[in-house]
């Protein structure tokens, strides 16, 4: 069974700890990770793509140490979704999106028409199919945030681990991103995502709500215990209430 | 596909490679001393006719080309490793540590009383400027190299080159201070000679061609990565670390064989990516080798016009593609300024 977990995980960036002993396994559906700034969520998130090596514990794969894995198959079993990226330069969109079947292609192998089909997909699915013959820098923030994420999915990797993906994008477009990532669930990819907006985040399977670099719950999006918790790390900035089925994070504005 | 993209990149091929047949042609017509066509048609006929063409002019002229190529993939490459349009295939110390090696050979024979420029001494002499420029080229990007503590951070590299460029010229000046009679063949390697190019270098340039245009296609995908940030690139499973040596390897190998057999050539490394991503944007891939082709054409040209603009005198290449490099440079900035 696929399984991607970390155990025991504390990383330290400088002098600053950013991870103490975080322990996590990314279940099957959508899972969120939220908390205040500077928790550590995106932090987590690098370690388990292993972009940075924690200095305790360790990050599994399928069973085995992350570490043990060659960067090529790594690469095509989890895609990373940076959380800014500053990409401008002469590719077009469809040529940034193929970037994301390099860990498929051998030294000198050119792309074969599976990776075209699944490079077609990843932009139908991140809608930015129109755009395939633009440049990124002719983009809106907004559009340019989909066409990385179509990068990150023609990956095809069973994990799609995105950070923070709904920066620059305007509610129809968060929406639109919802329905990417429940796409990707219906095809059994395990998201895990870092995610700022609390009501976005309600929509996910799972919450995973972390603070001062530790995990302090995490559980089913219904959980009152997990509402609780959510408040508790917010320092009861904000209240949980249901709005038309859904659960929406709401700010108290008194001290403002 | 995107086919305004495929149309323009296509263009810009076939342009190219009519552009340096054509240039190839028109540099076996111009000798050291301006055009002289006649020689040419007399190459089946005249002994003579037929060494001037095929041992002096052919070897010079694609040897031009070559050694534009050379610089033109070494500047793509550069450019794509900095992230920076401005970057030069020289800026990591090669050309400085190359002209070190030139002006301690030219000091040592000076000294040691052998003037090279004996008839008798002259293949000998030049072999050894051609090493000692190679090996200082090489040299010069390890210094760096040791300074920045490996290829890893782009700006140390950068700092190490400039500091590396530095203290390598300041060597060559205290030379020619101590061995004056240096200081001639100093000044010619720096403005760049192609007259000295044979059928062995020629080989030389050749397998350098081929061996940093294979590599640097190989690495261009990374290069493209590289673009979306590095860490998005090390998921994709790019090794950084081996990627960026591997590239700094290529510049350094293109750069010191080009530097060893023709001296320093200013611009046609910074100029020829330039144009080519002005014609044709495109991945990396296309860029670096489109970018060998536009240096080969560019630095031929040049070398025709230098036989040939005030012969029978000739210009140095390297005024010329200076010269040229940074007219083209100055009119990128007006335009940018106007738009």
């Amino acid at each position: 069974m696929s399984e991607l977990s970390v155990e025991d995980v504390s990383v330290t960036l400088g002098q600053t700890r950013a991870l103490t002993h975080v322990s996590l396994t990314v279940r099957a559906g959508w899972t969120a990770v939220v908390g205040p700034n500077g928790a550590g969520k995106s932090t987590l998130l690098r370690a388990m793509a292993g972009l940075l090596t924690p200095h305790a514990g360790r990050v599994k794969l399928d069973g085995q140490s992350l570490s043990r894995w060659s960067r090529a198959e790594r690469a095509r079993r989890l895609a990373w979704l940076a959380q800014q990226s500053d990409a401008r330069g002469e590719l077009t969109v469809r040529e940034v999106v193929q970037l994301g079947r390099l860990p498929h292609l051998g030294l000198f192998t050119a792309p074969a028409p599976h990776d075209e089909a699944q490079v077609d997909r990843a932009m139908a699915d991140a809608e930015c199919t129109a755009w395939q013959d633009r440049r990124l820098q002719e983009l809106s923030g907004g559009e340019r945030q989909r066409v990385l994420l179509a990068r990150a999915l023609a990956v095809g990797a069973p994990y799609l681990l995105l950070d923070e993906p709904t920066t620059h994008l305007d509610p129809v477009h968060q929406a639109a991103l919802v329905r990417v990532i429940r796409r990707q669930v219906r095809q059994d990819v395990r998201v895990l995502s870092v995610l700022h907006d609390l009501s976005l985040a309600l929509l996910a399977d799972r919450l995973v709500v972390m603070k001062g670099g530790r995990v302090h719950a995490q559980g089913a999006r219904d959980e009152p215990a997990l509402h609780a918790a959510l408040v508790e790390v917010f320092d009861g900035a904000i209240r949980i209430v249901r709005v038309d089925a859904q659960w929406v994070a709401l700010a108290h504005w008194d001290g403002a | 596909m995107t086919s305004p993209d495929r149309r323009r990149r296509a263009r810009l091929i076939v342009g190219l490679a009519l552009g340096s047949a054509a240039l190839l042609g028109v540099g076996l017509g111009a000798g050291s001393d301006g055009w002289s066509l006649d020689a040419l048609w007399r190459v089946g006929s005249s002994p003579d006719a037929a060494l001037i063409v095929g041992q002096i002019r052919a070897p010079r002229t694609l040897g031009a080309w070559l050694t534009g190529a050379l610089l033109g993939l070494a500047g793509a490459v550069a450019q794509g490793l900095f992230r920076n349009p401005l970057a030069d295939p020289y800026l990591l110390g090669s050309a400085s540590g190359a002209s070190l090696g030139v002006v301690l050979v030219l000091a040592a024979s000076a000294l040691s009383g052998h003037a090279i420029s004996l008839v008798t001494a002259h293949a000998l002499a030049h072999l050894g400027l051609v090493s000692a420029a190679f090996a200082g080229a090489l040299l010069g990007v390890m210094l760096t190299l040791l300074l920045a503590r490996g290829a890893q951070q782009s700006t140390r590299l950068l700092l190490a080159g400039v500091v590396v460029g530095v203290v390598l010229s300041a060597f060559s000046d205290l030379v020619t201070t101590v061995a004056p009679e240096a200081m001639r063949g100093k000044q010619a390697f720096l403005l760049g000679n192609t007259g000295f190019l044979g059928w062995g270098s020629c080989a030389a340039l050749a397998i350098g061609v081929v061996a940093a245009g294979a590599l640097s296609w190989r690495l261009a995908r990374a290069l493209d990565a590289l673009v979306l940030g590095s860490d998005t690139a090390v998921s994709l499973g790019v090794h950084l670390q081996h990627t960026r040596l591997a590239l700094v390897a290529v510049m350094a190998l293109a750069t010191g064989l080009a530097v060893s057999q023709t001296g320093l050539i200013a611009f046609v490394g910074l100029v020829a990516p330039h144009l080519v991503r002005r014609l044709a944007p495109a991945p990396a891939g296309y860029t670096v080798l489109a970018s060998g082709a536009a240096g080969g054409a560019l630095l031929l040209l040049a070398d025709v016009l230098a036989r040939t603009l005030i012969a029978p005198q000739e210009v140095p290449v390297g005024v010329l593609t200076a010269l040229l490099g940074g007219a083209y440079l100055i009119w990128l900035l007006h335009r940018r300024a106007a738009t």
